[in-house]
């Protein structure tokens, strides 16, 4: 508790840089990784990840020291060389683009670890801390690697909302874009450095090998929630800045946990519950409606069943005890009871010692399932040349989705017809 | 039957461009009329889409030119609009039918500049004449496919061109779908603007086009569409495929042939 409260208030000043700093940077990959993810490029923004290693090691070597500029150029070199080989293999060759994908990531990244093993090996005393480049360590993100870092997180961010309406024209309708004389290929490449770019920031905190979880899971979470790319954007940015914050904050309590596979954890954390919880493209919605659905279904077959009783009794309101609804459908005894306590609940039914009972309104609800039914089998004779006996099982589903809109329609177009394909006749209401 | 015009609002000279070196359309020579409706025909893999796109320029091609409104394409792109097939695009992408049509004005708009309150009405104003209007906020993946067409016309609206080139606006669409886009060119040839569309539907040709291309692999033919939509040009874009002429188009992709000796500048 002490070090939640440490933590958040921020009286340390280290602390407050390095929480400053991991919002920038988780912020920024997230907006970035929007199009990534957009542009289906999320295997992309893996092998980038991976290839900036080797350049972090050769920077490394080459300045001797852990300058912060010369890791960034260093890794902005090779990240963009195994971008620019992947598109060229794909392109030249007969290797298609998954492959090439596999091949440069997997060459960039081996050669990435020699080299690290090399520098671990030199006995150069500056080396410590290069490892946190594979799985990010936040806490290192101090003086002036938070001010280089951070002004590539901000160039980022700007970049982005300069050329929103480019980026996302290009990413939606590249051959329309291309049409309006939109610089194409310049924005390509303005991405693409974009991508690279928040990969050298990101790895910072989360280190090259989680990197793409940065690049692509925000943005898949927040496609959950929303329709509309810029509050799309915004959740990404909102969804990796907090995944930063507790991540590092983990990091922080427990000595010597990387920060990466806790951000990562935290992410993916929140693209699940999104996955799950979100309203409409969530499971459980889904869930959920197809529940309402099946029970919809069943109440208005009850009152249908009800309805055609009364129908041959000429008598609508006779009252009828559950066998006599089950021998004539068998419907499963726990879902009838429960659909037959719910229309009475609604003021469909009236119940008394067992027997069951239409009311008025519940008489004109299966009235109007049963007229769709016969409505429905009409149409499918008349207009699709389907024969008499083959349309009840169809009706038996379109009954039940079949807007007023529809009804009206269906009516119009088959004109009033007083008898469906089995000489019975369609009831209506006046 | 390869009817030539004066004062052409597009001229094309010798293009012939390639696919992985494999030649997919061959030395197209063609002047069209400006203020009409214009109809690309031919069978399936004709290259009727890679004639449009070659003349956006979206694809390059080896040798030959293109003039509209007798300049380079970029110096008068602002005045022309281009269509592609609706299913080259991912409508699942976060955006709304309002959002797709404003990109129209993103051309005259230019780089870095937001869409303003009058770009707003203008897109409006175009879904409108599509009959769209009441889905403006809907997310585009929620459109039926004729109405995405109908998005993606009213985009092309939006730019205000005096020149379209539409690429199957009438593949997939329902019937009526179908009558409003047709009423809607019909009226945008009235005020003088000049549409191309691809089209494959033979029965219709007759009744929506003013002018036809006959295509497959070369021009076969061009002209008013009662002069040359008949029986025998048909015969001859649609019947006894040039086996010959595919077959030397395969050798060339086979042997990694150029398609010219000598590598022309693109243009003349």
């Amino acid at each position: 508790m002490k070090n939640l409260i440490d933590f958040f208030s921020f009286t340390d000043s280290s602390t407050r840089y390095v929480v400053l700093g991991v919002l920038l940077l988780m912020s920024s990959s997230s907006v970035v990784g929007t199009f990534t993810f957009l542009k289906k490029k999320a295997l992309v923004g893996d092998a980038v990840a991976h290839s900036v290693l080797p350049g972090v090691c050769l920077a490394f070597m080459l300045a001797g020291n852990k300058n912060p500029v010369w890791l960034i150029t260093g890794a902005f070199i090779t990240g963009w060389i195994s971008l620019y080989l992947i598109d060229t293999i794909s392109a030249k060759s007969k290797i298609k683009e998954d492959t090439a994908i596999g091949l440069i990531l997997s060459v960039f990244f081996g050669v990435g670890i020699l080299l690290l093993t090399i520098i671990q090996h030199s006995g150069n005393a500056e080396q410590s801390g290069l490892n946190s480049f594979l799985f990010g360590q936040a806490a290192a993100l101090v003086g002036k690697d938070l001010y280089v870092f951070g002004g590539v997180a901000l160039v980022l961010l700007t970049t982005i909302t300069l050329f929103f309406k480019e980026l996302s024209l290009l990413t939606f309708d590249e051959a329309f874009a291309r049409s309006i004389g939109l610089p194409v290929r310049a924005l390509e490449l303005l991405l693409t450095t974009l991508t690279v770019l928040a990969v050298v920031v990101g790895i910072q905190a989360v280190g090259v090998v989680l990197m793409a979880a940065i690049l692509i899971t925000p943005a898949a979470a927040a496609r959950f929630w929303t329709d509309d790319i810029k509050t799309m954007i915004a959740l990404a940015a909102f969804f990796g800045a907090v995944s930063g914050l507790v991540g590092t904050y983990i990091s922080y309590v427990y000595e010597n946990m990387p920060t990466g596979p806790w951000i990562v954890m935290i992410i993916s954390g929140i693209a699940f519950t999104s996955f799950f919880f979100a309203p409409k493209k969530g499971i459980l919605h889904k869930l959920f409606r197809q529940i309402r659905i099946k029970n919809k279904m069943n109440q208005e077959n009850i009152l249908k069943l009800l309805y055609q009783l009364g129908e041959e009794g000429k008598d609508f309101f006779v009252s009828r005890s559950i066998s006599d609804i089950t021998t004539r459908r068998p419907f499963p005894m726990r879902r009838l009871i429960k659909g037959l306590r719910t229309l009475k609940r609604q003021g469909f039914l009236k119940e008394k010692q067992r027997q069951w009972t239409l009311t008025k309104e519940g008489k004109l609800k299966g009235q109007r399932i049963v007229k769709l039914h016969r409505l429905w089998e009409l149409y499918l004779t008349e207009y699709l040349r389907i024969a008499p006996d083959h349309v009840h099982e169809d009706a038996e589903t379109i009954e039940h989705i079949l807007t007023p809109e529809l009804e009206a329609r269906l009516e119009q177009l088959l004109d009033y017809p007083s008898v469906d394909p089995h000489a019975s006749e369609i009831p209506y209401n006046h | 039957m390869i009817e030539h015009v004066e004062n052409p609002i597009l001229e094309i000279h010798d293009l012939t461009v390639s696919y992985d070196r494999k030649p997919v359309l061959w030395d197209i020579d063609l002047t069209l009329p400006e203020g009409k409706l214009i109809g690309i025909v031919g069978p399936n893999g004709a290259g009727k889409s890679t004639l449009i796109k070659a003349i956006m320029n979206l694809i390059p091609s080896n040798s030959g030119y293109v003039k509209l409104f007798d300049e380079h394409l970029e110096k008068v792109r602002n005045r022309i609009s281009y269509v592609p097939q609706k299913e080259s695009v991912d409508w699942d992408f976060p955006a709304s039918s309002l959002d797709v049509v404003l990109m129209g004005r993103y051309g005259q708009l230019g780089l870095l500049k937001k869409p303003r309150k009058a770009d707003k009405e203008v897109a409006m104003d175009c879904l409108r004449k599509v009959g769209m209007d009441a889905f403006a906020k809907r997310q585009i993946s929620q459109l039926s496919g004729g109405q995405q067409q109908r998005v993606f016309l009213a985009r092309a609206l939006a730019q205000q061109a005096d020149l379209y080139f539409m690429d199957e606006p009438f593949a997939g669409v329902d019937a009526a779908t179908e009558k409003t886009i047709i009423d809607l060119l019909r009226s945008m040839s009235q005020q003088g603007k000049t549409v191309i569309v691809v089209h494959h539907d033979l029965q219709s040709v007759t009744r929506y086009f003013d002018w036809v291309l006959l295509l497959n692999l070369r021009l076969i033919a061009s002209g008013p569409v009662e002069s040359t939509f008949t029986q025998e040009l048909l015969q001859e874009t649609y019947g006894g495929k040039l086996t010959l002429l595919s077959e030397v188009s395969n050798l060339m992709r086979k042997e990694g042939f150029p398609h010219r000796e000598l590598r022309k500048g693109k243009s003349s």
